[in-house]
């Protein structure tokens, strides 16, 4: 697919949806880098290969939504799921620096079933600690794709509610939920350990009444999420879903 | 100190030395001499430490303010060279083959206040922003507050206070303003 | 016994050698949480873990060999389990053993890092990829001293079968390998710490390195078969120690006991001990553990 394919896709996608005249005027202005770019490359054998870097690695395809599959069986998964909250260990903001006591002997989230992973390949909650700039977001992004459904979204600070003390900062957004979907909002500046414990006690709450399906709305809402995060994150050298 | 300043004040006419301790000097110089001015304190002088340098947006005098900061580690006194440039187009000689960490230094500052550099390695890449297309971020006719309210949905209902007021009001609500106020502040 | 009698047996013995392996686990991460003054996971928490793991809806693959990985690991697992009589003196847990299975057993040990060699290969994470070098670098240090001490015990007892190597450990603890051939005893012991993969020799799978090595690209079901082969990768491993220097096990009870034991004489090493850098543990092994290992052969060539 050529970038002016993915352009012109982008841009039926953007006149989709409403309110996004700004974000297709921004997503004109998106560059990709030298390396970036489609080409043809001539083999050791001499033969001709076309490489697209940013699609040959990934695949653009859009995520589906993947139903519960309801009834009995759903709910006893719902409870294994809560008792096993398996967090991306990617410290995003300043509020990171609350985890180390959350998992050491002060406070000790293990007993709540609450452990770190280092891939987001084995994660499924994403804890967005603190203020995000826009250059942590496109990392975010592509860490919470990566994460197999279901998964969830914890905030973390008043800085991802409403910008916090940095609602004003050319380089910081102010509300996390328009770009990805957030399941708990644990608010302060910074909240206490304590109170990211409470979170994780609403999010149990709300896996165990099947309530957080918000992975399910991202595919749902997708080209909406998607406009958002292309109109501030200009420098998209990546696929529209990284997986 | 003073004595080295004595010495090298014909030779780069400097303009508004000022001393703010005995081993700390501050002075002024015009944009052609500069580079030379902080080649020869290094090499002559023994200001062999590169502190930092750092822009200041002057923006009533329509004029970017460069400084240089050196250190002279054996005499232990630090100087501030000074060099006022235009504002529009903004650009200035490259020091980057006197120490290596020029080159991030010019290369912030080309992406903060639109400084151009020419010749110096890596300056057209990214610092810390990626793919910022609207005016330089530092300079203080960039609005940053309009430009947050454009671009970042900002929720309704959110207040702020200005911490000063705020705070005496809670903490000594019926005690006049009696602090004095700090000229330099002004 | 009919065959098929038989095959129940084995199944019902690895499923609980399977519940055994993740509740050793979990008491696993409980000391080391206790060790550092924490509270530690409730006891249940693999199970959770594996149904959470079964219970993920995204699954994807990078591709046939992207299956393989957890597959072989299993296969090495069970296998080792299959091959190994559980408890000696039984004919219902004697599993499929056989003349010359020791062979066979120190086969399946390397047959799933292999596999995940296979596995984390087709990932395309380079993480895995470090991962798996530095695992099989380990693995073949750890191999050596372990073959020279496993040779040593063929040589002392003229067999190739661990029924055998059993039966003539039995009738009382003097009678136990690590007393009648103590230097190999101590080879194999020093080798179970590697094989084990506990602090200090954890370096391939600690999260904490780069993000936990070869299973990086694996997750869900994948993870959960991973998992599970762990834990039975834990009992058998201890249970192959016990069965070589300790006597075997004539009861499930013993079995438990004895497992256990060997099982948390490396996870307390652990505990003390801080992590080898790869180079520093294959040095490690190429020392005091290939000296014994030499010595306990030559000890039975005069």
């Amino acid at each position: 697919m050529s970038e002016l394919d993915i352009n012109d896709k982008v841009n039926e996608m953007l006149h989709k949806s409403e309110h996004n005249a700004a974000a297709a005027e921004c997503f004109e202005k998106t560059f990709v880098r030298p390396e970036d770019e489609e080409r043809e490359v001539i083999a050791p054998d001499g033969s001709i290969i076309k490489v697209n870097p940013i699609y040959d690695y990934f695949s653009g395809k859009k995520p589906t939504e993947e139903k519960p599959c309801g009834g009995v069986v759903e709910k006893f998964l719902n409870w294994a799921r809560a008792e096993s909250i398996w967090v991306l260990g990617f410290g995003t903001g300043c509020g990171s620096i609350e985890i180390p006591p959350l998992m050491t002997p002060r406070f000790d989230a293990f007993r709540f079933g609450v452990q770190m992973r280092p891939t987001p390949r084995q994660s499924n909650a994403f804890i967005i600690s603190g203020y995000l700039s826009v250059k942590t977001l496109k990392r975010v992004i592509r860490s919470y794709e990566q994460m197999p459904s279901p998964k969830y979204i914890l905030a973390l600070g008043s800085c991802t509610i409403n910008g916090g003390m940095y609602y004003d900062s050319y380089s910081t957004i102010n509300r996390l939920d328009k770009y990805l979907p957030v399941d708990v909002y644990i608010a302060g500046c910074m909240p206490r350990p304590e109170a990211l414990l409470a979170g994780f006690m609403k999010l149990k709450e709300l896996i165990k009444a099947g309530k957080a399906e918000k992975a399910n709305e991202y595919a749902r809402n997708f080209d909406e999420y998607k406009a958002n995060q292309k109109k501030i994150i200009k420098d998209w050298n990546m696929p529209d879903y990284n997986w | 100190m003073k004595e080295i300043l004595d010495r090298i004040q014909s030779k780069y006419n400097l303009q508004d030395t000022s001393f703010r301790t005995d081993t700390m000097a501050f002075t002024t110089v015009s944009k052609e001499l500069a580079i030379d001015m902080v080649t020869y304190m290094r090499d002559y002088e023994g200001f062999k430490h590169f502190v930092m340098m750092s822009c200041v947006d002057w923006i009533e005098d329509n004029k970017l303010q460069l400084l240089y900061l050196l250190n002279n580690p054996t005499k232990k006194c630090d100087i501030g060279i000074k060099v006022f440039i235009e504002r529009e187009n903004p650009s200035m000689q490259s020091a980057h083959h006197l120490w290596k960490q020029l080159w991030t230094y010019q290369r912030e500052l080309k992406e903060a206040f639109g400084i151009d550099f020419p010749g110096s390695p890596r300056v057209d890449e990214n610092f810390v922003l990626e793919g910022w297309t609207e005016k330089p971020h530092m300079l203080r006719d960039f609005d940053t507050n309009k430009y947050a309210e454009e671009t970042y949905f900002p929720r309704e209902g959110r207040s702020t206070n200005d911490p000063a007021t705020y705070m005496r009001a809670k903490l000594y609500p019926n005690q006049p303003v009696t602090a004095k106020k700090n000229k330099d502040h002004e | 016994m009919s065959i098929y009698a038989k095959l129940a047996y084995t199944l019902l013995g690895l499923f609980i050698v399977l519940n055994w392996g993740m509740l050793m686990s979990a008491t696993f991460r409980k000391i080391v949480a206790r060790v550092a003054g924490r509270h530690g996971i409730p006891f249940y928490q693999p199970w959770i873990d594996l149904i959470k793991n079964a219970g993920v809806r995204t699954t994807l693959s990078h591709g046939f060999m992207f299956y393989l990985g957890p597959v072989f690991r299993f296969t090495g697992a069970v296998g080792m389990f299959l091959f190994m009589p559980a408890l000696f003196g039984s004919d219902m847990w004697s599993n499929f053993s056989f003349q010359g299975d020791l062979i066979l057993l120190l086969y399946f040990q390397s047959f799933g890092m292999l596999g995940m060699a296979i596995g984390a290969g087709d990932g395309g994470h380079p993480h895995s990829t470090i991962g798996i070098s530095r695992g099989l670098a380990q693995h073949a240090a750890i191999e050596l001293p372990m073959i020279l001490g496993v040779i040593s015990l063929a040589i002392q007892y003229h067999t190739l079968s661990l029924n055998e190597i059993i039966a003539a450990q039995q009738g009382g603890f003097q009678h136990w390998t690590i007393f009648t051939n103590p230097i190999a005893g101590i080879t194999l012991l020093l080798a179970a710490l590697g094989a084990m993969g506990h602090s200090p020799f954890n370096l391939v799978k600690a999260p904490n390195e780069i993000p936990i090595g070869p299973p990086t690209e694996y997750h869900g079901t994948y993870l959960g078969v991973l998992m599970s082969s762990g834990a039975i990768l834990h009992v058998i491993e201890a249970a192959l120690f016990m069965n070589l220097l300790f006597g075997g096990a004539t009861n499930w009870l013993e079995y438990i006991v004895k497992t256990f034991l060997i099982y948390f004489y490396s996870v307390f090493v652990g505990v003390v001990f801080p992590r080898f850098k790869i180079e520093q543990s294959v040095v490690w092994f190429f020392k005091i553990p290939l000296a014994l290992g030499i010595l306990a052969i030559l000890i039975y060539s005069f």
